[in-house]
């Protein structure tokens, strides 16, 4: 008997790569590559079958009374978020959006279906960094730290909840978050322990950072590898959608859908850089929105000039072209970081950057079970040593699948079997 | 009609006389912000001009008060009040006769075998799926291709001229905009050959408004774009691109 255990041992890891690759080959996510994953997401054939109708509407929330929003943001209402309901009892799960996700964000409509019809109450929240939160729910009006955009967070959950429910009925609350939002669903559940409002009994983080000042390093990596670098951005931009338009040309395209977009792609139109420069794209198109709104409600002098009253038909175009070209950095060091200097002084970029990280709250995350962790080998945005940190943090509660990329496959039929599960 | 065009011009002074509102309060004076275009080296992100900013940016907020305060309500009413299958009917109804104009644009561009597919989609639909309120061609094989008379134009080598927002039609161009009158113009008189009565009469007036104003609502219903509904703060811009852009990609195939 005394020998037989390392022979099983010896015998495991022998054998554990083949039940890894038989697992790989079980798992039909069709796309290989991290980026091209993340960019392609999921073919609507692979995503399950939904309900099409579904009781669910916007709440539109005056989250700060007496906000005085400059009148370049008209338009802006107050928070919004998607507000799905059972008309009996059931559970009621709140969903943070992404970086840059707003409440409509197409991947969180997905799910909150899939959860709708595993019979829970749903609410979507737009992401902190999303133009509307950071003007209509954000006390600070500056997005990026954990713990202020947790408290705002869950102020506007407390005031989501109190509109909704005299109209019905929740058995349990439940929390979850894709990426940014994921990483924010740990800090909003730690602040819970105290102010006990919800009380939730389940928190699934998709596709967190575990970092944010690593992920966004990952982030503006990508664009460190395209033509000129990263002062090229709309160069490789404008670039990359004539490759695209000479594409539709030549092909027997009807009309630019999904079809023309997986075609491109199966002829590797973009080399991987490209592909990543792509993604990197998108960020800093949602932190151009994010830096301008955040700008204008301090009149932080950052893109707008300090004082300039933004009339409603003013040409904006000038601060998108600047603000799409300031990184992540920039922003944490020029806007981000001297703000929380003034307000702490004594406040090292050390301290501020530690603080922007799950491992500042992984005593909290160790001792509860409440947390689970869904993501992927190839997430782009996790530093090596990430994952065996959420192994190491969450056991078995972390489910890490081997290819996706960055919520490349949220919507996958598997994946959203499993979210869902965790909260049944 | 003359009613219709007096509506439209009130409307639109309505719009202009907003942007009079804007005053500015004694403020503390400006100050240069750390980043500006000055330190960019780089294309810029639409690299045709905008040369109607101010008139388009003020009709982009005139469509989303209009939109707001008169075509949406009436669009969730009319959600409100008929069967999703009358509102599929009604939609697939207009999108019927609008063949006609995906018909006549084909001819147009001497598109020979577009203009049968065209054709084919219109005779099945207007038959097999009486009179257009069943679309049976599209799952016989025959797609629906878009066309009009701003891409007719394109085809033809006539560039979009400049941006231009337009009142209730939204994002366009001089081009495409000039198009849509034509369109406008085509189909009237193929609706008059076809049945010269149609104008005479207090009767025909009212169930020709009635069929206008539905459609208009079917159109709105139809169109999930959203003025401001990103809450994105260069919405505008990326609506100009990516309007620019589709237009671009559709005109020259």
């Amino acid at each position: 008997m005394k020998h037989t255990r390392p022979l099983l041992l010896l015998v495991s890891l022998v054998l554990l790569p083949a039940l890894c690759r038989a697992a790989d080959e079980g798992y039909g996510y069709p796309f290989q590559g991290s980026y091209e994953a993340t960019i392609m997401q999921t073919p609507p054939a692979l995503k399950p079958e939904l309900p099409k109708k579904i009781r669910v509407e916007e709440l539109v929330l005056d989250v700060i009374p007496d906000l005085k929003k400059p009148d370049v943001f008209f338009y802006n209402e107050g928070l919004r978020c998607t507000f799905a309901y059972q008309k009996e009892k059931a559970p009621l799960v709140f969903v943070i959006a992404g970086t840059g996700g707003s409440h409509k964000a197409p991947r969180l409509m997905t799910l909150m279906k899939a959860l709708y019809q595993a019979g829970f109450h749903v609410i979507i929240l737009p992401s902190p960094t999303h133009p509307n939160f950071v003007i209509s729910a954000s006390h600070t009006h500056i997005p990026g730290d954990l713990t202020d955009d947790a408290a705002d967070l869950y102020w506007a959950m407390e005031m989501a909840w109190l509109k909704v429910k005299d109209d019905i009925e929740v058995s349990d609350f439940y929390l979850t978050g894709f990426s940014l939002g994921g990483t924010q669903a740990a800090f909003v559940a730690k602040l819970d322990e105290e102010r006990k409002s919800f009380n939730f009994r389940k928190v699934l983080m998709i596709n967190p950072a575990v970092s944010l000042y690593n992920s966004i390093g990952q982030i503006e990596g990508l664009l460190d590898k395209i033509p000129g670098g990263k002062d090229s951005i709309v160069t490789f931009f404008n670039t990359t959608m004539d490759k695209f338009t000479k594409f539709y040309h030549r092909g027997e395209f009807v009309a630019l859908n999904d079809e023309f977009l997986f075609k491109a792609f199966q002829e590797k139109l973009l080399s991987t850089e490209e592909e990543g420069g792509v993604i990197g794209t998108v960020f800093r198109t949602g932190s151009a929105g994010m830096i301008f709104a955040s700008d204008v409600m301090t009149n932080g002098g950052y893109v707008v000039p300090k004082n300039r009253v933004l009339s409603n038909t003013e040409s904006l175009t000038d601060y998108f072209w600047v603000a799409i070209h300031l990184s992540f950095f920039q922003y944490f060091d020029e806007y981000f970081l001297p703000y929380f200097q003034k307000k702490r002084p004594g406040l090292t970029r050390e301290a501020l950057i530690e603080a922007q990280s799950l491992k500042s709250i992984e005593g909290y995350l160790k001792s509860s079970r409440k947390f689970g962790v869904m993501t992927n080998e190839n997430d782009f945005i996790l530093k090596p040593g990430d994952l065996d940190y959420l192994r190491q943090l969450f056991g078995e509660r972390a489910k890490i699948y081997p290819i996706g990329g960055h919520g490349g496959n949220f919507e996958y039929k598997d994946n959203l079997a499993y979210a869902v599960g965790f909260f049944k | 009609m003359p009613v219709t065009i007096r509506r439209i011009i009130i409307a639109l002074s309505l719009a202009m006389s907003l942007t009079g509102c804007a005053t500015t309060a004694t403020l503390p004076p400006e100050v240069p912000p750390m980043h500006s275009v000055s330190e960019i080296k780089d294309e810029r992100v639409a690299q045709s001009k905008d040369s109607w900013e101010g008139f388009n940016r003020t009709m982009y907020n005139f469509n989303y008060r209009l939109d707001k305060y008169f075509l949406l309500p009436i669009v969730s009413g009319y959600e409100f009040i008929t069967p999703t299958f009358v509102q599929q009917g009604v939609s697939n109804f207009f999108n019927n006769i609008e063949e006609t104009r995906n018909l006549t644009n084909s001819i147009f561009q001497l598109k020979g075998k577009q203009t049968l597919m065209t054709l084919g989609r219109f005779v099945t639909n207007s038959t097999l799926g009486i009179g257009g309120l069943f679309d049976v061609a599209t799952p016989m094989g025959m797609p629906v291709r878009r066309e009009d008379f701003g891409l007719t134009l394109g085809y033809w080598g006539c560039g979009p001229g400049p941006y231009l927002v337009l009142p209730f039609f939204g994002p366009s161009s001089v081009r495409d905009g000039s198009g849509i009158l034509v369109d406008a113009g085509i189909r009237y008189a193929l609706v008059s050959a076809i049945n010269p009565d149609v104008n005479i009469g207090d009767e025909w007036d009212t169930i020709h408004a009635g069929v206008t104003a539905l459609e208009a609502i079917d159109k709105r219903h139809g169109e999930s774009f959203r003025y401001y509904g990103t809450e994105y703060p260069f919405e505008y811009d990326m609506t100009r691109y990516f309007y620019t852009k589709k237009r671009e990609f559709e005109s020259s195939k």
